[in-house]
């Protein structure tokens, strides 16, 4: 597996168990897990580049 | 059915014996709370979930952390570990969760299961404030 399929599959558990926590309706338990496995998956990105060129 | 309560069923808080029963349920077996509360659908999604999110932690090479008050966040991790309740200890008495720090999948392992048992602590937390009628 690599980290990022691993990253995506945390977000995705994640975003589901909050999304179910937070709202009751399917169609808005849908739409909230989407929107945070979004931003789950794009800040992981956004950051993992703002890091790219600091040495290790 | 959709397996949500009604409305009476929502505003009637409980006894304060039963509620406690109801958390330590919730924290035995993830989502079981909420079906207890007749809220299936979410019920179902934590009774899966979160287990499932559990196992694919050990099954990375997480380490399931010693209860060690000299290191705090050892003690910490130890804490939310044992939020998930049953599977962490089936895990447990199965000698499960032992780490692979060498393995490169380990802190991720860690992640998968620390907020596993502490995602379980939330659901235990809604399906508190449901029953007090709250939500």
């Amino acid at each position: 597996m690599t980290h990022f399929l691993l990253l995506l599959v945390f977000a995705f558990f994640v975003s589901l168990a909050f999304a179910v926590l937070m709202r009751d309706e399917p169609r808005e338990q849908l739409r909230t897990g989407g929107m945070l496995f979004g931003a789950f998956v794009g800040a992981a990105l956004i950051l993992g580049w703002l890091m790219y060129p600091l040495p290790i | 059915m959709d397996g949500r309560a009604t409305t009476a069923e929502k505003a009637r808080p409980r006894e304060r014996g039963s509620v406690a029963l109801l958390a330590v349920a919730g924290w035995a077996v993830p989502g079981a709370a909420h079906l207890w509360l007749g809220r299936r659908q979410k019920g179902l999604v934590f009774l899966i979930a979160l287990p499932l999110m559990f196992a694919i932690g050990l099954l990375l090479n997480g380490r399931l952390f010693p209860f060690e008050p000299s290191q705090p966040l050892v003690a910490l991790a130890a804490i939310a570990d044992v939020g998930l309740g049953v599977p962490y200890l089936i895990a447990k008495a199965f000698g499960l969760g032992a780490g692979r720090v060498v393995a490169s999948s380990y802190e991720y392992g860690n992640a998968f299961l620390i907020v596993a048992g502490l995602l379980n602590s939330l659901v235990i937390l809604d399906a508190y404030d449901i029953a007090l009628g709250r939500k």
